[in-house]
């Protein structure tokens, strides 16, 4: 599949996963792609972590969007703000001082649980329709607070049965569940609780909320070394270089080591496609933390996946 | 929120585990904090002492091993043989697991403070209490930390381990028993407690707007529900209170360690500094740092530039024979490889001595990256042989 396919394959992704697999470094990957083939990306944060500017090296992210990287605009989004502007764009800005300085706010979001989260996906659904970007990208929270999040519509129009809170959960409903609007992408580490948790999480997106999902995003893999490996003494007579000490074991024990991980995440990897059908995307593990740089070799590695997955297979 | 007592003494991992009376896991969530619990409750019931984990959402192996994956959710003692297959602990030792049911321990505290049965029921019936008890965030914080309350008040153990939620704002264990009480103690909502069922009359006319906005948003069904649990919730908040403060003065006991768990992992260290900065505005020493899933150096940080340079003349070297030319690769890769663990390794331990300055301790356990899931007992005492064997500072 050619990349600029598979970005504008649908118009909002939603990268989802357990906490420290990578999701923010996958949005950011994801962003710097889709940049490339021309489209316009904007980024949305719902947690107000701070990990995608550090990655694009900006500074943290405010309400109002900015370019982070030619092409690439960032922004906030947290449930707080939703509300607010929700309030505000109804003419209700003085009730939504009151409801937040009584704290009457939290009763609310609590007596209507998801609300917070219907106001976010809501303004998700806002952005999209007012075409601001080619792809929206959102950095979704750790599941299982990202099927929580998720589900929240559903969850939403079963306790409440009149209003707009409920109007907008119905909207966001039909977003979600149009794979030409909106696609959930799943992030995982190939390591055996991560990996059962994500299959766990698709089933229940699939199934409950009615998402497509797009490919999953394996983070941190070791390929393998480029050629078979051998002892590197043998190596070294060959070029006729002389090791000293004990270098030769410890190049060996990396390269072990190095070998060693590749087969345990291989057979993660293998163990993840059985149990889900979809096309796996792998990004290598790097021993740097994520700048730009970085970034421009997670995207690199990103194309060349997105190629190798058939065009008539799930996008 | 601050805490009585001042920081803690700093101790070795096995003095923690020897003489202290409840441990605090704390640190984001993916880095290990729930198998760092069961290690420590392990490892103080083969010191002999009577120790209980008390797990939030442990991945299903662990739970099996713990014994804790059945319905019900009550403490489950460990049949020794399982954690001391050996028979070396003293007889004293022993192990409980109790995995964390939020809704039922909320449950637990309506009925200890309500005045009847009938307010009980009221209570439990109402949809604006299960979603308290159910799905708002900071309850499950709250529950963990009432748990370990009531495990210390009832329970006889010598130890007692806690696991803390995965959150995000991961202190909120902290927080949340004040936050839960500023809800149920809402101004606004209780003006509707009043005793009339006619709440809209008697409240004040700017209450009554506030309430017809309210409803307009989302629902008169909902305010309803509000409304009915502040009027059956009447009477329960100084119970409520009163247990929350017992929760902090525990925390801030002498005898309560706070172990900071973290993984070597650039965003976990981030959200250590984070926690060690947020407990010390609680006045709450970290008695320990625990740094998961180390990945090996295998050569020093000085060899790093010497490594690279032969990387990249095996890569310049004009070798003719073909096979020369493959080895030369291949050496050059594992070169770079070598220079890569290395300076990866040693970015990550200056970074987490910063933590750990910061954390003002020097009781810092690392446990290298396993070449496998921590699932059984044999596993969890892999890990306790990186975390008690000597030494452990550094």
């Amino acid at each position: 599949m050619e990349l600029a396919q598979f970005c504008s394959a649908s118009r909002v992704v939603i990268v989802a996963g357990k906490g420290g697999v990578g999701k923010t470094t996958v949005t950011a990957t994801l962003a710097t792609a889709a940049a490339r083939t021309g489209a316009s990306v904007l980024i949305v944060e719902v947690e107000g972590k701070s990990g995608l500017a550090s990655a694009f090296g900006c500074e943290p992210l405010e309400y109002a969007d900015f370019e982070v990287a030619p092409g690439i605009r960032a922004r906030t989004l947290t449930p707080d703000q939703a509300l607010l502007e929700y309030l505000e764009d109804r003419g209700l800005r003085r009730f939504s001082r009151r409801l937040t300085h009584s704290g009457a706010l939290d009763v609310v979001a609590t007596a209507v649980p998801g609300m917070r989260e219907i106001l976010v996906l809501g303004k998700v659904k806002a952005l999209e329709r007012s075409g601001v970007a080619d792809l929206i990208l959102i950095d979704a929270p750790a599941a299982g607070h990202a099927i929580g999040f998720l589900m929240s519509p559903r969850g939403l129009t079963d306790a409440v049965r009149i209003g707009p809170v409920r109007a907008q959960a119905e909207d966001v409903i039909e977003m979600l569940s149009d794979p030409e609007r909106c696609r959930v992408i799943l992030v995982t580490l190939p390591e055996e609780t991560p990996v059962n948790e994500l299959v766990d999480t698709a089933y229940a997106l699939e199934d409950r909320v009615g998402i497509k999902l797009g490919p999953i995003v394996v983070n941190g893999w070791f390929a393998d070394a480029p050629e078979p490996s051998q002892p590197a003494a043998r190596d070294a007579a060959l070029v006729g270089l002389a090791l000293e000490g004990d270098e030769s074991a410890r190049l060996d024990a990396a390269a072990a080591f190095r070998h060693e991980r590749h087969l345990r995440q291989q057979a993660q990897v293998e163990r993840l496609a059985q149990r889900l059908p979809l096309a796996q995307v792998q990004l290598p593990f790097l021993f740097h933390d994520i700048h730009r740089p970085q970034l421009e070799t997670l995207a690199d590695h990103l194309t060349g996946a997105v190629a190798a997955i058939p065009a008539g297979g799930a996008p | 929120m601050r805490l009585g007592a001042g920081p803690a003494p700093v101790a070795p991992l096995a003095a923690i585990v020897e003489n202290r009376h409840v441990v605090v896991c704390c640190g984001t969530g993916g880095v290990g904090k729930t198998t760092t619990a069961a290690v420590f409750a392990i490892e103080a019931a083969k010191r002999g002492r009577n120790a209980v984990v008390v797990t939030i959402d442990p991945a299903k192996r662990l739970a099996d091993t713990l014994g804790v994956d059945t319905l019900g959710h009550a403490v489950q003692e460990i049949d020794r043989r399982r954690w001391d297959p050996d028979g070396r602990a003293p007889r004293a030792g022993r192990l409980s697991a109790v995995m964390l049911d939020t809704e039922t321990t909320f449950d637990g505290l309506v009925v200890r403070y309500a005045k009847d049965e009938e307010q009980v029921q009221r209570i439990l019936e109402n949809r604006f209490y299960r979603n308290i008890a159910g799905a708002l965030s900071g309850t499950q914080e709250y529950m963990a930390m009432e748990k370990l309350h009531e495990l210390h008040e009832d329970g006889g153990y010598d130890l007692i381990v806690v696991d803390t939620p995965p959150t995000r704002h991961a202190l909120d264990f902290l927080d949340a028993p004040n936050r839960l009480i500023r809800l149920l103690d809402n101004r606004v909502f209780r003006l509707l407690m009043m005793p009339t069922r006619a709440y809209l009359r008697v409240a004040s006319a700017a209450v009554q707007a506030f309430l017809r906005r309210v409803t307009k948003v989302v629902g008169a069904e909902v305010v309803d529900d509000v409304v009915a649990f502040f009027r059956a919730f009447e009477g329960m908040e100084q119970g409520f209170r009163d247990r929350a403060a017992a929760v902090e003065q525990l925390l801030g006991d002498p005898t309560t360690a706070f172990v900071l768990v973290t993984a070597a992992r650039r965003d976990a260290v981030d959200e250590a500094e984070f926690f060690a900065d947020r407990l010390a505005e609680s006045g709450l020493g970290v008695a320990a740092l625990v740094v998961n899933r180390m990945l090996p150096a295998f050569a020093s940080e000085e060899a790093v530039p010497g490594l690279r340079a032969r990387a990249a003349s095996l890569r310049s070297a004009k070798i003719a024979d073909e096979r020369g030319a493959a080895a030369a690769r291949r050496l050059a890769s594992r070169y770079d490889d070598l220079a890569d663990f290395a300076a990866f390794a040693a970015r990550e331990r200056s970074e987490l001595a910063g933590v750990a300055a910061r954390l003002d301790t020097d009781v810092v356990a690392y446990v290298a990256e396993l070449p496998h899931d921590v699932h059984d007992f044999a596993a969890l005492a892999e890990v306790a042989r990186h975390l008690f064997a000597p030494p452990v500072s550094g």
